[in-house]
Order: C-alpha cells, then structure tokens, then sequence
C-alpha cells in the first residue's frame, strides 16, 4: 500500500524581487504514497502553496525551482484491465518544459488541483459543462470495443471522447459532487452558483479526468463552515471510492485532523515536523507545531480573563532570515548559543514522527 | 431580448430628437444668420446689387419664418429624408455630404482595420512578455502615440513627404485623378495617397487601444481562473486566449462601439483638415463658421445617430458574448 507516488527533495523555490531574494520553499523534503491524504500545514507565506504548484510545474513569477527534484512515479494509464503491463517511470516534475506536452497531461489529467477561492476560480463566460468537458476532452480516453477479423475477442483501443459523451461525463461528475439536478446546472454558468457549488464544480472538474492525486490548497478556506463540511465529506467519499491520494494544504488545524492520515508542519519554507496525525496532536514535539495547538481555543477549558494563546512574536522579514533555526526569535524553548548558531536537522523523534529541531539532535547525541 | 432592443430604439428616437433641437438652439445663437455673413461680405467687396436680393433668399432659405416653424420644418423633412439645403454651396446636404460619406467610410474602415488588428496582437504581447525588451518598444511607441496630437503628426509627416520623398501627400487623389472617373490609375492613386493618413490615424489610435488590452489582459492574468485553467493542463497559448484574452476583450467591444462607430464619420477631423482630405469632418467645421445651419444641423445629427447606434450595438454584443451581463 504505501507505495510513493510523489516524492519533494530538497526542493528550494525562490522569488528574485527588487527588494531581494525571498526563500518561500527551503530545503523541503515530503513523500507523498499512492492512495494516501497528506497534510500540510502553516501560516500564511510559508511556503505552502508554493510547494503545491512547484509539484504542477507552474510556480508564479518571478519564482523559480532553484534546486532539488519532485519525482514522480507514473504509472502508465494505458489498458489498466489488463493489469499486468503497467509500467512505472520516475519523472522529475521540475525539469520539464513548462509548457511541454508531458506536463500538460500530468497537469489535470494524474494530478488534479482544486483552489482557494472558489468564486473566481472559473472562467466566467464558459458554461460548467464546456468546462469540464475541455478538461476531459484534453485527459481522458474512451475505451473502443472492436471485433477483429480473425479472432473473435474485443480489442479495446482508446480515442477521445467525444463532446456528446463529454457532456454526460459532465452531468454524471455534478450528479457525484451532489449538484441538484446535473442536467440542468450543466449548463449553468458560473456566477448562476454559490460558493459552495462553484467549489464542488471545480473538484468535478479535477476528479472528471480521474487524476491519482488532487491537490487541495485551502479548497474551504473562502466557504460557510457547514458548507466546508460538506465539502470535505465528498472529498473523502471521493477519495474512498478512487484509491487517490490527496494532498491536502490549509492553515486550519481542525479540517486537517478530520482528512489527513499524515501531517507536516511548514515554517518559513521548511519543513519543522511530520508525524502522523494522531501522533501530531496528541504528540507534538517541535515548539512549532505546540504553540499552534495552544492557539486553538478550547470550548469550556477557558477561565475568565484568560487570554487565548498566541504564538509570541510575529513572522520574521523574508528578506532578513534569522540565523540558525528560524524560528529561534519566536520559540519558548529558545536555547541561546545554540539556536541562534547551529541550522537544525531533520531527526527521528519517535515512531515515523520526524522534527527538525535541536532539542532532540542534543538529545540524539 | 426584442422588447430590450425596441425598448432602446424608441429612447433612440427621444434623444435624437432633443439633440437635433438643442444643436439647432445652439447655431441659432450667434448674432445674424447666414445672410448677414454673406452680405458683410459682398459688400467688403463692393457689390452692392445682391443687397436687394437679399429678401429673396431670405423667403428661400425660410429665415423670415419663426425660429419654431423652421425647426419643425426641417425635422420633418428630415425624417423623410430630406436634410434641406445648404447656403454655402447652394446645393441639397444630402448630396454634399453623399459624395464625401464613400470617402470618409473607406478611409474610417482602413484605419479601423488597421489598428484593431496590430493594437491587440500587440496589446496581448506586451502583457504575456510584461517588462521584456518588446513590451518596452511597444509602450513607448504607444506613449509616444497617445502623446502626440494628431494634426502635428499629419504636420511633419506631411513636412516629410514633400521635402525628402518629394511627393505630394494631401488629398485623396492627385491632381489629374480628382475628377477624372474610376480607373485601376486611379485606385493605385488613391492607395498612393490613403497610406498618409492611415498611418496617422493608425499610430494615435493604436497607442491608446494597446494601453488598454494590456492593461486588462494584465488584469486578467492575475485571476484565479487562469491558473486553474494552466492546472487543467491546457496549453499556455489556450490559457491566454481562450481564458484571458477572452475575457480581457470585453471591455474593448463598448469601445469599439462608442467610439470607433461614430469615430467612422467625425473621427481624425483635424487630420482631415491639415491633409485636405475629402471627408465630412472639414465640411461640417466649415458650416459652423458660416451658421450653413442644415448643413451643421444634419451633421450633429448624424453623428449622433451613429454614437446611439454604436452603443445599442456593443451593448448587445456584450450581452451575447459575456453571460453574466442580462439585458433587461
């Protein structure tokens, strides 16, 4: 089962402003398995969206991939009834051309993408059918059945589909992201829906051309709280009914715990704790993750007066990092000399719960 | 849909009436009418014998009857197509302004192709390579454009034409084609001509419509929709004009019929003007300075009617490429 399916090395983005060099993805590391949710949290401008279009290849400008390598195992799509032919290559996402025939079928076609702000997500004058539709009439094959002159067995070949066949694609996706009456809303046009719709549109969308993986960047994070339950309910249905990976980013603490199996902390484009969710919340072990956890406020556990905590300090200047482990000029358990000075490792704190931070190098020695 | 557009047109006729009555308010104003310009001036030569003609034309024209009873008549015959007579030459506006009308529209058209086809590959260059040496080229050129009033243009290309390329570069035709009738000499002599103020007109109006796809495509590419459109794993020339372009362009369609529809007829007056050209714009310029009040009067009201047109027209052009615009 946990066979990988993208693996983020090292991978560094940066943006060459006037003002300077700005480090929004440093040394990441993530491995993401087939079939598995991935979480990835932290504040705003850490670094995690970055990392999300870096997997797709379309990091805005003026960023750039400067180092590191996002591999990527791709089965191949074609004939999986047969089962036995299935080849895996290893591509590494950054090196393609970014408008090159390779990445434009990865892109939508195995790896899906959803985003923050359903409302302008969709290009207005376009009907939600020709949308989808353009996205499976670029991805998705349609089986052909053929009797061959000699043998009596079908052989199935695969061409693009049709528009006709398109569009019933397109009532049957709306019809699982639960639209009421998909053969009308085709042919809706965006702004005729709610938020909440448009953001199931734009997973039918990504789920239209059965990627492996979909990534989530705060797909809720503009949605009603009853609305971003209901949203993340179909992703998980989805999800079960697709063995699809998922990876899943937002700075919210609650939403991630209900859909990730696995969660890494970013800070200032690093990476600063992986561990799997219960582990994590229940566990955490870099000052980081802790002082988050502190931050959410907890029905009825508050005596009066009691200020809700806050994580002391604010998000340095990108321009100006601090020496050391970034986080030193924020963290409780800062150890003068040492954080200051000394850039910390990735180390094994516990059982598949990894930290980067220098209270358990020392401890590791 | 129909009742919109009925609906428009009777509001049409509304203003085209009040325009026609104010327009003809106005050049009633000045002090004297036609006459009396034209007396002053006989008599500046000595000529003494059209003062008693005077009542006659006076009878003719009309200007002995009230300021209303003229008006009236006058937009009645004009509904029937009848747009009365000019002073000045003595002859209907109608065919005064007819045989400048083919003119002026052949020459608006090619401007109008001209600038519309290079403003807007140009303007959707200029934003997909922002900053890149070409879009540096292309705003400064486009500046200089929109900088540079269009008679001082037609001044030194004109200055130019006669003392480098020593050619003769006013009018539409040379001297021995004026009324000489249509020969394949005399379409080549017209074409030798017509570049002039093409590329006068094309350069001013480039300027501005490039300045503006630009900037609304740049707008544009900012959106949301168009990453989502890249992640779907379209092709970055799909990703701009299927998704960008094609929304970027809308607001240069109320243009095209706000001001490039009426722009056909009064458009590049002082062009006109500085290059001796036969369109109406000369024309109407010199009725007003000689109160040739039908002549002015059926000019304004023409105009007019092309800006109310041209308006109704991009209105519905909007609504039918754009669905979030409901025409009701």
């Amino acid at each position: 089962m946990s066979e990988p399916l993208i693996e983020i090395k090292d991978l560094r983005v940066e943006f060459n402003v006037r003002e300077g060099i700005v480090k929004a993805v440093d040394g990441f590391n993530l491995t993401i398995n087939r079939g598995e949710t991935v979480g990835v949290i932290g504040e705003s401008g850490c670094g995690k969206s970055v990392t999300a279009r870096a997997i797709l290849n379309m990091v805005p400008k003026p960023g750039k991939v400067t180092s590191g390598e996002i591999l990527y195992y791709r089965r191949s799509k074609e004939n999986p009834s047969d089962g036995q032919s299935r080849t895996t290559d290893v591509l590494d996402l950054t090196k393609l051309d970014p408008d090159g025939e390779t990445i434009r079928q990865v892109r939508g076609g195995e790896i899906g993408m959803i985003f923050q702000e359903p409302m302008s997500s969709l290009t207005p004058v376009y009907s939600v059918g020709t949308l989808i539709n353009e996205a499976v009439s670029l991805h998705r094959l349609s089986p052909v059945k053929r009797v061959g002159a000699q043998i009596t067995e079908t052989i199935q070949t695969h061409r693009r589909v049709t528009k006709a066949e398109g569009r019933q694609i397109a009532i049957e996706m709306l019809r699982k992201v639960g639209i009421p009456k998909p053969n009308e809303r085709v042919d809706s046009y965006p702004h005729q829906l709610s938020g909440g719709q448009r953001q199931r549109v734009m997973i039918a969308i990504a789920l239209s051309c059965e990627p492996v993986m979909l990534i989530a960047d705060e797909p809720t994070t503009a949605l009603d709280v009853s609305i971003e339950a209901q949203i993340l309910d179909i992703m998980r249905e989805l999800q079960e009914s697709s063995d699809m990976a998922i990876l899943f980013i937002t700075h919210n603490l609650g939403v991630v715990a209900n859909m990730a199996h696995e969660i890494v902390v970013m800070y200032m484009g690093k990476a600063v704790e992986r561990a799997k969710v219960q582990d994590l919340f229940y566990q955490p072990q870099h000052p980081y993750t802790r002082s988050l956890l502190q931050s959410i406020p907890k029905l009825g556990q508050k005596k009066s007066g009691e200020r809700l905590a806050s994580i002391a300090g604010s998000v340095p200047d990108p321009f100006h990092l601090p020496p050391g482990c970034v986080f030193h000029p924020r963290c409780p358990a800062f150890m003068p000399g040492r954080c200051d000075t000394i850039t910390p490792q990735w180390t094994q704190v516990g059982d598949d719960h990894w930290a980067s931070c220098l209270l358990y190098e020392e401890a590791g020695k | 849909m129909l009742n919109y557009i009925v609906r428009r047109l009777v509001y049409a006729v509304i203003l085209l009436v009040l325009i026609s009555f104010v327009s003809f308010v106005i050049i009633n104003l000045p002090p004297g009418d036609f006459l009396t310009q034209k007396i002053e001036q006989l008599r500046a030569r000595g000529d003494r014998s059209a003062e008693s003609r005077v009542e006659d034309y006076r009878v003719r024209y009309g200007l002995d009857k009230p300021f209303m009873t003229r008006y009236a008549t006058w937009v009645v015959n004009f509904a029937q197509g009848d747009f009365g007579e000019s002073f000045e030459y003595e002859r209907p506006v109608k065919e005064l302004l007819g045989e400048r009308v083919t003119f002026t529209i052949v020459l608006a058209l090619a401007t109008l192709i001209v600038v519309w086809a290079l403003a807007i590959p140009l303007g959707v260059y200029s934003a997909v390579k922002q900053y890149s040496l070409g879009d540096q080229i292309i705003t400064s050129i486009s500046f200089i454009g929109i900088g540079m009033p269009g008679f001082l243009l037609a001044l030194l290309i004109l200055y130019y034409a006669v003392t480098v390329l020593n050619i003769e570069a006013t009018g539409l035709f040379s001297q021995q084609y004026v009324e000489a009738p249509w020969s394949w000499g005399r379409v080549i002599d017209l074409l030798n001509h017509l570049w002039i103020p093409a590329i006068i007109s094309a350069i001013t109006g480039i300027g501005g419509l490039t300045r503006i796809m630009r900037g609304n495509l740049l707008d544009t590419l900012g959106q949301p929709f168009v990453e989502a459109a890249r992640a779907r794993g379209l092709a970055n020339r799909a990703v701009i004009w299927k998704h960008a372009v094609r929304i970027a362009i809308n607001p240069l369609i109320v243009i095209l019929g706000s001001e490039a529809l009426p722009g056909i007829l009064g458009g590049g007056g002082l062009v006109s003007i500085v290059l001796n050209l036969p369109t109406i714009t000369p024309l109407f310029v010199d009725s007003l300075k000689k109160l040739d009040m039908y002549m002015a009067g059926t000019c304004i009201v023409l105009f007019s009617l092309l800006l109310l047109v041209g308006n109704l027209l991009s209105d519905l052009a909007l609504a039918w490429v754009d669905p979030r615009i409901r025409l009701e």
